[in-house]
């Protein structure tokens, strides 16, 4: 694998007062590779979303502030870009898709200048030329009839039809990476596997790597080569997707994977990990699932685990996984 | 039309009430000073003869255009009253107006307001629409149209400035009563028979109080920015009974003779209107922390 | 698009006859005889008489309901008690000043208090914010005729850099006599025009589009003008409807500081004078204000808001 795209490095991420801050991300730290889709996983409040914008610096600050860590893109390190390049990068070498599509499009402006305006704020084009290209990006993601629709408000789609227009947004400028902040979930079931078609055909014609954020581990075996897999502000498990999903080796994603229904499903019950997930930090020490993991010592209690190599290109935050495998 | 609704809305200190006078006047300094503004400026109304150094309506010819002075604090104007004495009295003008016209409006409106919305129907229909039709008018406007037709004098003002605030307290009524008759338990004593006006009395009234308490508060300053601006316009408290609006129209005749009055009167608006608005945001921020802005 | 603006037109028929008919009633209904009002205390009987016969005073109130209604649609005000001028003569005179006052001040409110209010959510408690925090306090106590005699005392007497009264007659002097009223209204508005940008530019910019626009590479300004103030005006627009009435009415007063011809000068002085017909007129065009600026602010949301336009 040649030099990684983006290298997310011991990254954290506090909020709420200076002088009393809660830690949301916590020493996260992983990689996306040129043309490689990487899936980001956990439970609503583990800081995927927040992971997501802080690679964009898109983190409201105040409350929030980004305490330490490195995020090298291209080579070079986000975080200690001034202020007034990080317009440069967005939508021109990273650009996002947000969850709400509802709520994500300026109300007052036609779907037509919001994507143009996407492509003018990085290319010089004339405004036919640039006309043009936004006919193009919405063929692209499967708008009917692009043409008529150019002058429509936000207001006159459907919620499926406005993801559409976001991602279509979101390419305008080819970008070098593509964050997808649970780019189904606000959507009905059957238009959550129209976008998901969508972004598979986007994976395999446009040459952008993915950061893809779901909680739905079945989106992410579907799209991503690899996973990486998140609790209370931290990354438990990081490795290519056969192996994760074939043998899984933090008990919180083996938790996750057994909760998975399957269509050849002969249980009574889904499994469902027992407790929900802490409230941001609350866990001072110690390995952050310890109170519902089904594997705990006393150890884990005591002391974070660091993340334990298993194969070339799998590693796991768990002490007793870790020591069934040397022995 | 009963005053019930009133004796709910300043029902006796509970503990809930005390809570509200604690936050809000011991709440920040800038409050803390506005409610030591208002409460000189309720003395300074109860006890203006004891206060007044002069008679504000005795007129000299000896006494004319004096500037500030020892012996008048504030100068005297183009009749030779003292200036300071007038607005010692203008403060009692503006304290009568300031708390009755809110008050009276509050039960006009809240009354409308609740027929409006607990009955429905016609009734809401004609209200909805006086009260959209007299909303868009600003009260100030309102109050010269309606003074033009009843002429000056202390109860018309009175009459006109209830008139202008009480479709304000009606709108909100209406939407009070109108999400509480929604309620649980509205709908549980409708089923179970409770007499209608037991339900309007003990389960809306009560319900609604708190809007109906902060837009009072309110609108105390309004009330006296607008008598001082109707007086201001002379279609107000008539001379030469002083009032703070009229004190700056004497003034503004007698603008060569001695800016003094202006000056006085206009200080004395402006610090009161506000510290009552600055008390009036503070209960709405502990009443009614959704309607805020 | 059209047939909203067709509906909002038609819509305004039975709100002026409403307005009328609480005109009418306010005038005529309420305890005050019209004819005692105008002639005072110490008429005779044989002139109230008189007085009532010529106003029509006399006739079945339904008859004098209509022809009022009749009277006020057609503009027949009658002539002035006073001066036997047509009233619509005296109305015409004065109007321009009115409306010339009400939109420079309004346009003067609006140039410093979007960008105060752009400031103060911008720099969000910060210095700026308090600033624009204590003066929109200050604006919404202090009285406009206070404000407006204290630069008339201050500006015009003192330093005599303007007029201290009239409405001046060719352009040059129109503005230098329109100067220090507009500015008295437009600092009473710019708080309150100020206050409402702040909050509802706030409230827009936490707003997930502007997230967006931030992560397409809008820059800051981009994304608080384009995108924020564009969705902030939407409420700032019923603010301004508001606001312009606000001016209107307060115009009556600042006429009077800087005595300045205006309708508001001229109802004013035809109450003093019991100048019955005049105080009818001048109502009248006060309430037709209300209902045209209620009328215009509908038609400008119908222009702004697209999710209205389409409906």
């Amino acid at each position: 694998m040649s030099r990684a795209l983006l290298k997310v490095e011991n990254l954290s991420v506090d909020f709420g007062p200076v002088s009393n801050p809660i830690r949301v991300l916590n020493d996260v730290s992983f990689s996306v590779g040129r043309g490689q889709a990487v899936g980001l996983v956990g439970e609503s409040g583990s800081g995927k979303s927040i992971t997501s914008l802080s690679i964009l610096r898109l983190v409201p600050e105040p409350p929030g502030h980004i305490a330490a860590g490195r995020v090298e893109f291209d080579g070079c390190d986000l975080l200690k870009l001034p202020r007034n390049k990080m317009p440069e990068i967005r939508g021109r070498d990273i650009a996002m898709i947000f969850q709400e599509p509802m709520s994500s499009l300026n109300p007052v402006m036609a779907i037509g200048d919001q994507i143009g305006e996407a492509i003018k704020l990085h290319r010089a084009l004339d405004s036919s030329r640039r006309r043009e290209r936004v006919i193009e990006l919405l063929k692209l993601v499967g708008m009917p009839d692009p043409v008529s629709r150019l002058g429509s408000y936000p207001h006159q789609f459907s919620g499926g039809m406005r993801q559409r227009v976001m991602i279509a947004m979101a390419l305008a400028c080819d970008p070098k990476l593509l964050i997808a902040d649970e780019p189904t979930t606000a959507l009905d079931v059957t238009i959550q596997a129209q976008v998901l078609e969508l972004m598979k055909k986007i994976r395999s014609e446009v040459n952008s790597s993915i950061l893809l954020i779901s909680h739905d581990l079945g989106v992410i075996a579907d799209i991503c080569d690899r996973v990486v897999v998140m609790y209370a502000g931290r990354v438990v498990e990081d490795g290519d997707v056969k192996s994760i999903f074939r043998t899984p080796k933090h008990p919180y994603t083996q938790g996750l994977l057994q909760a998975v229904p399957r269509l050849a499903d002969d249980r009574e019950r889904l499994y469902q990990i027992a407790g929900s997930v802490p409230a941001a930090g609350s866990i001072k020490q110690g390995c952050p699932f310890f109170a519902r993991c089904s594997l705990r010592q006393n150890r884990c209690q005591e002391q974070m685990p660091p993340m334990f190599q298993f194969g070339s290109e799998h590693s796991a935050a768990c002490w007793v996984t870790a020591e069934e495998e040397v022995s | 039309m009963t005053a019930l609704p009133s004796t709910r809305l300043t029902s006796a200190p509970d503990s809930r009430t005390l809570f509200v006078i604690k936050t809000v006047f011991l709440g920040n300094p800038v409050t803390m000073v506005a409610a030591l503004v208002i409460f000189i400026f309720i003395c300074v109304a109860i006890l203006a003869p004891l206060i007044a150094p002069y008679d504000p309506l005795a007129q000299s010819y000896l006494t004319i255009n004096i500037y500030p002075s020892a012996e008048h604090w504030l100068g005297t104007d183009q009749f030779g009253r003292d200036v300071l004495s007038r607005l010692i009295y203008g403060s009692r003008n503006s304290l009568i107006f300031g708390i009755t016209a809110p008050f009276l409006a509050a039960i006009i409106g809240t009354t409308l307001g609740v027929t409006a919305g607990y009955f429905g129907g016609l009734v809401d229909r004609l209200v909805t629409r006086l009260i959209d039709l007299l909303l868009a008018f600003p009260e100030l406007l309102l109050a010269i149209i309606i003074m033009a037709a009843l002429g000056g004098g202390f109860w018309n003002i009175i009459v006109v400035l209830t008139i202008a605030f009480v479709p304000g307290f009606a709108r909100v009524a209406r939407a009070s009563t109108l999400a509480v008759k929604q309620e649980p338990y509205v709908e549980a004593a409708i089923s179970v028979g409770v007499r209608t006006p037991t339900i309007i009395i003990r389960h809306i009234v009560p319900n609604i109080a708190a809007p109906i308490v902060v837009l009072m508060t309110l609108w105390v300053a309004s009330a006296i920015r607008l008598e001082a601006a109707l007086s201001f316009l002379g279609i107000g408290t008539r001379p030469p009974h002083p009032s703070w609006g009229n004190i700056i129209r004497d003034g503004l005749n007698n603008i060569f003779g001695s800016p003094w009055p202006i000056i006085g009167a206009g200080l004395a608006i402006t610090v009161v209107v506000l510290s009552f608005n600055l008390i009036g945001d503070a209960v709405r921020d502990v009443l009614d922390p959704e309607g805020g802005e | 698009m059209i047939r909203m603006i067709g509906i909002r037109l038609f819509d305004t028929i039975p709100t002026v006859l409403l307005v009328l008919t609480l005109v009418f009633v306010a005038l005529r209904l309420l305890p005050g005889d019209p004819a005692l009002v105008a002639l005072g205390d110490y008429a005779t009987p044989e002139q109230l008489n008189l007085f009532r016969e010529q106003m029509g005073l006399n006739a079945p109130l339904w008859l004098q309901y209509i022809t009022f209604t009749w009277n006020m649609i057609t503009l027949d005000f009658g002539r002035s008690l006073i001066s036997n001028v047509p009233v619509v003569d005296i109305l015409a005179r004065n109007l321009p000043y009115t409306i010339e006052l009400t939109v420079v001040a309004t346009g003067m409110g609006l140039l410093a208090g979007i960008p105060l209010g752009v400031m103060a959510a911008v720099y969000r408690n910060k210095a700026p914010d308090n600033g624009v925090r204590a003066f929109s306090l200050v604006g919404y106590a202090i009285p406009d005729f206070y404000l407006g005699a204290v630069l008339l005392i201050v500006f015009a007497l003192n330093l005599g850099w303007f007029p201290i009264s009239g409405g001046g007659h060719d352009f040059a002097s129109r503005m230098h006599h329109i100067f220090l009223p507009a500015v008295t209204l437009a600092m009473v508005k710019s708080a309150f025009i100020g206050r409402l940008t702040r909050t509802s530019l706030l409230e827009v910019l936490g707003r997930d589009y502007v997230r967006t626009a931030r992560a397409k590479g809008a820059r800051e300004g981009r994304v608080i003008f384009r995108h924020g103030l564009r969705n902030a005006l939407l409420p700032v627009t019923t603010g301004l409807g508001l606001s312009l009435l606000a001016t209107l009415s307060g115009s009556v007063a600042i006429e009077l500081v800087f005595n300045r011809p205006g309708i508001g000068s001229v109802l004013i002085n035809a109450i003093a004078e019991r100048d019955y017909p005049v105080i009818q007129a001048g109502v009248v065009v006060f309430a037709f204000f209300v209902v045209l600026i209620n009328l215009l602010i509908d038609l400008a949301y119908i222009a702004i808001d697209p999710r209205i336009r389409v409906k």
